[in-house]
């Protein structure tokens, strides 16, 4: 049918080339304008690119392809949403406390998903190439995506428990949350290229696994249907993502060998920064998760020790090393759980979720996983404060921790080899002391000490009497100032914070599912049934 | 072991989150109100972009526009990734019918060569258009401020890339998969004098700093000029030369400008009607941009519409001024 001289007929495309076609020519060499003008931002940061065009698409999607894809993956995931929400899905995690790690995830995490789409769309404009923007343009879209299906799915949870409403607010205001803040701020307040080695690389390749595997393994054995079934249909995105983080370390380093130190400045500063903020899961894995799935020293042997030791010796033909503070992380491995749970305790009353002490049978478990450290260090303190408890005189902090400078974590860490000397550093800048947790945050600090001297510090902040709401008095003869900066924070005081046992949430749950809120434990209120489940803890305390 | 759970007569503690309780009231909130409203980050930010030092990572002050509050700005398809991205999808898989269609029957590449060159030199270079558009829509993402605008505009840079693709497909359907249409539009786009007066000021968009004015000459004033002069008045030039199969491909890019330019017009309108000082800024950007991109279209309308050129021309613009009018702009 075609027309003459053009009776040949069509080239069948493979997806390669299709791809190709479709996308590699759309740019074109700007003459009206400066290039320089046009894509102001990736000349700063000194890395070399000779060649746009040798970036290697790692997704190969066309835009249609991927409404098609991931409007299939959507359909599919918010038919399970709409069940869960019917149904009353969030009544049938295991108890009351698995929802206070929801809490840290709603507050902490969703909002890093908003900011990596925004540092994603800055990408997307300022990269020369149409490779490398199309593929930060389909990455912001799935971030989007994440943080509005973690929203959908959580907003069920945030009807009928506490904490979890403020989501945004909380975010930029309270004190514990400017570690993710922060974190993801200094990313995307980085140039481009930092940026995308800190987020596709340091912590999307190297680390995302850690955050995926153990976190939806914990929602699937805790029954939380809701949260496995996005973090699953996320997964299939973060695929996507970790191919885009090799695909830009081979990039960057095989365009020119000045590219090398620069990533290699970038691979150890984001590795430790990454490490700090996905420590947090140390807690929630050996903590808050009532039926545990694997310990945080487990993780970190698989997650990195193993898969990371792999990676890094592949690269290491590029004149790639290790990250340089990987050692303190294997060495902490034993520790950094119980250590920030113990601060969380300590500091109950000015946190937005409920805190408990591990039960006879949590410890059990952490002696039998952690059989170096557990059972000289951490046990006799538990040991300690459910005895301070028993009589009636609870421990508690009245003040709020020094904080550190970079990763915004207390200064609660010890030193390597001695778990009984906290690891306290400090730098000198322009007549000031700055201090940090460790060796590792201490190298951020002092190679770039006029960003960081920038980090709002919540705890500095309360302290200097910037976190009150308009209106509020600080010389009234009622004036409570940890009152008033909780409400600052949006942590409502005597509901959101506090001990677990005896909590809205605890009792809520035990008079609407007739369950324990705590199944180590045993009923709080007679609304418990003598169900299997109590009967088993019966037993087994009487045993 | 069946556990039993009793939840009939459960009330919720809460019918929505706080923040959109202090907007809505305590009722339940759409999927749209909970996946934008208030996202963005607007306190307590910790580090000074090494690319803008003087400003916070998401700063208002990125454009002259000052809202009361940035999420008036609703996009009143209440988009969200979900919905935009089934909806993306169902419209995809109709015009892929289409496009089996038009490639089965050999439709483009059976027009005679005259027809095949006019279409190549009128319609295809305007993939780089929508590349550009697509640029520009990602400054409006990235630097915008509330997510109540940077979500639509994410969804419309995705739009931008699917529509250079769209066009690039015409392209192939025309050259029979070997390229050879893309390579010769992207040669008109960089160097033949009808499309440099266009190109100079999409390439003056991409150093216009201000995500507003961005958004307004781009996704206002050119589209407004560029998509019914190309898909309705062009299209019905070349459709004289037999091909009513690229209508039914270039009614595809029409539809999605209909659609998108509700979204434009709920912005464009409520920031207007904000304040004296908006109103009068927008309508400067029209105004300038219109008086820009009108001459840069004409060498391209008039080597493909001759002497019917300028009256197309002036129906677009009124078109034009009749839209911005409405909006509550003066020109």
């Amino acid at each position: 049918m075609a027309a003459e001289g053009n009776a040949k007929p069509a080239k069948k495309l493979n997806l390669k080339e299709n791809y190709a076609l479709l996308t590699r020519g759309l740019g074109w060499e700007p003459s009206y304008e400066k290039k320089e003008d046009i894509f102001r931002n990736v000349d700063f940061e000194g890395v070399v690119i000779h060649d746009w065009d040798k970036w290697e698409d790692p997704f190969r999607l066309t835009m249609d392809a991927y409404w098609k894809y991931q409007g299939e993956k959507e359909r599919k995931l918010y038919a399970i949403v709409d069940a869960f929400q019917q149904h009353n899905g969030q009544f049938n995690v295991t108890d009351a406390r698995y929802v206070q790690a929801l809490k840290v995830f709603i507050n902490g995490i969703t909002e890093l998903e908003y900011d990596s789409h925004r540092g994603f769309n800055m990408l997307a404009r300022e990269f020369p190439g149409v490779g490398p923007r199309i593929a930060a343009q389909m990455q912001s879209l799935d971030e989007l995506r994440h943080a509005t299906t973690q929203i959908h799915t959580i907003s069920q949870y945030a009807k009928y428990f506490t904490g979890m409403n403020e989501f945004p607010y909380q975010f930029d205001r309270v004190w514990y949350l400017s570690i993710p803040k922060s974190f993801f701020e200094d990313a995307v307040t980085s140039g481009p290229f930092e940026f995308i080695v800190a987020i596709s690389f340091a912590f999307e390749y190297v680390l995302t696994n850690l955050a995926f595997m153990p976190w939806m393994s914990g929602a699937a054995f805790n029954g939380d249907m809701a949260t496995v079934s996005f973090g699953f249909s996320a997964q299939s995105d973060e695929a996507r993502h970790m191919t885009l983080g090799i695909e830009v370390i081979k990039f960057l380093l095989e365009q020119d060998p000045a590219n090398v130190p620069l990533v290699q400045k970038w691979i150890d500063k984001w590795f430790w920064r990454g490490y700090r903020l996905l420590s947090l899961l140390a807690t929630m894995m050996d903590y808050m998760l009532p039926k545990r799935v694997m310990a945080w020293n487990e993780a970190w042997e698989i997650y990195y020790e193993q898969n990371g030791g792999a990676l890094f010796a592949d690269l290491a033909r590029y004149g790639i090393k290790p990250p340089k503070r990987a050692p303190e992380t294997i060495a902490e491995k034993g520790h950094v759980a119980h250590q920030m749970w113990s601060v969380f305790y300590a500091n109950r009353d000015a946190v937005g979720f409920q805190m408990w002490l591990p039960s006879d049978e949590e410890m059990a478990w952490m002696s039998e996983k952690y059989p170096d450290t557990f059972d000289q260090y951490y046990r006799p303190r538990y040991e300690y404060w459910k005895a301070q408890e028993a009589a009636g005189t609870p421990f508690k902090n009245s003040t709020l921790p020094q904080l550190c400078q970079v990763c915004q974590w207390p200064c609660l860490f010890t030193e390597s080899g001695d778990p009984t000397t906290l690891s306290l550093r400090e730098s000198e800048y322009q007549g000031q002391t700055f201090h940090m947790c460790s060796d590792g945050c201490k190298d951020i600090f002092d190679d770039t000490p006029e960003k960081y001297v920038h980090a709002w510090l919540p705890v500095h902040q309360i302290y200097q009497g910037n976190c009150f709401l308009p209106g509020v008095d600080p010389t009234a003869p009622d004036f409570n100032p940890m009152v008033e900066a909780l409400r600052y924070m949006g942590i409502k005081p005597g509901v959101d914070n506090g001990d677990f046992k005896g909590s809205a949430d605890a009792t809520n749950w035990e008079k609407w599912t007739s369950r324990p809120a705590n199944i180590h434990e045993g009923a709080y209120t007679d609304a418990v049934r003598d169900t299997a489940s109590t009967a088993d803890v019966t037993a087994r305390k009487a045993g | 072991m069946s556990v039993e759970i009793r939840t009939k007569g459960v009330k919720p503690l809460t019918n929505s989150f706080g923040h959109l309780q202090r907007r809505f009231g305590d009722k339940p909130a759409t999927r749209y109100q909970e996946a934008t409203y208030d996202i963005q980050s607007t306190a307590n930010f910790h580090y000074k972009p090494l690319w803008d030092p003087t400003r916070e990572m998401f700063d208002a002050r990125r454009t002259a526009v000052v809202m009361k509050d940035w999420y008036a700005l609703k996009d009143p398809r209440q988009f969200y990734y979900g919905n935009y991205t089934t909806t993306r999808a169902k419209q995809q898989d109709a015009i892929d019918r289409t496009l089996d269609f038009v490639e089965k029957r050999d439709l483009l590449r059976s027009l005679s060569q005259d027809a095949r060159e006019r279409i190549i030199h009128a319609i295809v270079p305007l993939r780089h258009y929508e590349w550009g558009a697509n640029t520009n829509s990602a400054h409006v993402a990235a630097y915008g401020y509330g997510t109540a605008i940077t979500s639509p505009a994410m969804m419309n840079t995705a739009d931008r890339l699917g529509m250079a693709q769209h066009i690039s497909r015409i392209g192939l359907l025309i050259d029979g998969n070997s390229g050879d249409a893309l390579l010769a539009a992207q040669a008109l786009w960089t160097d033949h004098p009808d499309w440099q007066p266009l190109r100079r000021e999409v390439e003056r968009l991409f150093v216009t700093r201000d995500w507003f004015e961005v958004f307004v000459a781009q996704l206002l004033v050119a589209d407004a000029l560029v998509y019914p002069l190309f898909y309705q008045h062009i299209d019905g030039a070349l459709g004289g030369g037999g091909s009513s199969a690229l209508s039914s491909l270039n009614d595809h890019l029409l539809r999605w400008y209909e659609e998108t330019a509700k979204w434009i017009d709920a912005v464009i309108k409520t920031a207007a009607a904000d304040s004296a000082e908006n109103k009068a800024l927008i309508s400067g950007w029209v105004q300038t941009w219109r008086n820009r991109l009108a001459p840069a279209l004409q060498p391209i309308v008039q080597r493909v519409l001759g002497n019917q050129a300028d009256d197309a021309l002036a129906s677009v613009l009124a078109a034009l001024d009749a839209r911005a009018a409405k909006l509550g702009l003066s020109l």
